[in-house]
């Protein structure tokens, strides 16, 4: 799942405020993705690009920015704003074809996935290894389908639905930019935590008949229901 | 031109210098020409193991900043001619090593050696990518319990992304060798099975080295255990190890505890 933070100006006051905040929690971004929505900073804001490296120097997660101003200085390093949720019935336009996946963070003390995507269609990204423990696939814009197992340690996030054709043994993240609609499908549950769209449940909540078997998860509303397939 | 070997494992402790010394003999013995590389820069021990502790001058650190010849550092074994090693330094540490000066090692003993075996730091660090960099194939050192599976897991990985075959959108060969396997405890569930151990990593089993008194005793001695004594459990399973290695096809034998009467009665341990 992915936090959002919401920074305000002034910026070094907000800063402050997260500062107490994290050391009272201090492992409370560990491993997460954050997504910084920065809808709230004047346009005429100096410094912005500045301000998200001070938050990755604290061990935050950029995965991306919301409601970013174009003529901010240096922004476009911390890649495409996340888009807008689409309006149903809205006209179609033709898939661009698919780049490998950019790194998920930079300077994150992760590799991504050295190969790119074996194959592509439209919207997903296929797998065809076996994902590492501490490597971790992010793939905004559709499905992640892997062919192999994801290890524990690893994860898989995707902005659709996750396929994972093997023991799903790390983390698996669908709905990554709010699709309450994805769902995440494994061979082999034993994960270490499943989330659709901000909802996760981790091992120890996973309903015990379902571990080790094949299986689907998905939002019933605002909970999460794990289902073993036949 | 010889093939580069990495024995790694990111776990400490699971007997990668073992694993490095065993290997390196076994393959020597069978005549192939063979160096074995020390890259635990500060906390070398690969000497100990082959024995060579007494004979170090000078080492891979002074190669690297080229304060020594290759040929100066190159300790050759005394029991077996077609055995090298370059011993690591237990004074600096591994900001010592340069990308460019271990690149320019490596492709010398490549010319020289038939194998160059590196012994890979514990770890996922500087020390350990740097052993890594040149691998033309990787034997993952792994012991059959959940840690140290999921290191080796994160080891696999950064094979997969960090050498320069890698870089260059090439396969790195990857082998598993299961140490300190023992089959009594495996049968009893107090340890990984090899088949759950392979299918979380999903790479070829390489060999099963079982759990010895044997592997103590010749690093204590300061001998590999594949010359020290080659025909106990470990050495053979070692040798055997060697021969997949070079490509030959020898079945992978489990170890198994002999239960019978005699073994009891004798109160041998049979590995």
């Amino acid at each position: 799942m992915a936090l959002v933070l919401a920074p305000e100006v002034p910026l070094n006051d907000w800063l402050i405020a997260l500062d107490a905040q994290m050391d009272r929690s201090p492992n409370f971004f560990d491993a997460r993705p954050v997504v910084v929505d920065l809808g709230s900073v004047p346009r005429e804001q100096k410094g912005v690009a500045q301000f998200l490296q001070l938050l990755e120097q604290r061990g935050i997660r950029i995965i991306g920015t919301e409601g970013a101003h174009p003529s901010w200085e240096g922004i476009e390093a911390w890649g495409r704003p996340l888009p807008v949720s689409a309006k149903p019935g809205r006209e179609i336009t033709a898939p661009e074809p698919i780049a490998p996946p950019s790194a998920p963070i930079k300077a994150a003390p992760h590799e991504p996935a050295h190969a790119g995507p074996a194959h592509t269609e439209a919207n997903t990204l296929l797998i065809d290894h076996p994902v590492r423990s501490g490597q971790s696939i992010v793939f905004e814009r559709g499905d992640i389908t892997v062919l192999g197992s994801v290890a524990s340690g690893a994860e898989v996030m995707a902005g659709g639905s996750v396929h994972i054709y093997g023991t799903l043994r790390g983390r698996a993240v669908a709905g990554l930019a709010g699709h309450p609609g994805a769902r995440i499908f494994c061979s082999k549950l034993q994960a270490e935590l499943l989330a659709i769209d901000g909802v996760y449940q981790t091992a120890d909540g996973m309903p015990a008949k379902a571990l080790g078997k094949p299986v689907q998860a998905w939002l019933d509303g605002e909970q999460m229901k794990i289902s073993v397939l036949d | 031109m010889g093939k580069v070997l990495v024995v790694t494992s990111g776990k400490g402790g699971v007997g990668k210098t073992t694993s490095t010394a065993a290997l390196g003999a076994a393959l020597a013995r069978g005549g192939e020409n063979v160096v074995v590389i020390d890259f635990d820069v500060g906390l070398r021990n690969l000497d100990l193991v082959m024995g060579a502790e007494r004979r170090v001058v000078f080492d891979l650190i002074n190669v690297v900043q080229g304060d020594a010849k290759l040929a100066q550092a190159l300790i050759r074994d005394k029991r077996i001619d077609t055995l090298s090693l370059l011993p690591a330094s237990q004074t600096r540490d591994k900001d010592a090593l340069t990308v460019e000066g271990v690149d320019k090692v490596i492709a010398e003993l490549r010319e020289k050696f038939d194998w160059v075996i590196c012994d890979s730091p514990a770890g996922i660090e500087r020390g350990a990518l740097l052993a890594m960099r040149n691998a033309d194939l990787a034997v993952v050192v792994t012991n059959p319990e959940v840690s140290s599976v999921r290191d080796s897991d994160r080891i696999i990985g950064m094979l997969d992304a960090r050498t320069l075959r890698a870089e260059k959108g090439e396969k790195i060969d990857k082998h598993l060798l299961v140490t300190r396997y023992d089959a009594g405890r495996a049968a009893r569930n107090e340890m990984l099975k090899v088949e759950d151990v392979l299918e979380i990593l999903s790479i070829p089993l390489l060999g099963i080295i079982p759990e010895s008194e044997e592997v103590l005793k010749a690093s204590n001695i300061g001998s590999p255990v594949t010359l020290n004594n080659p025909t106990s459990a470990p050495a053979r399973a070692y040798f055997d190890a060697a021969r997949r290695l070079k490509g030959e096809t020898v079945d992978v034998v489990i170890p198994l505890e002999r239960t019978g009467l005699i073994g009891r009665l004798f109160g041998r341990r049979v590995a």
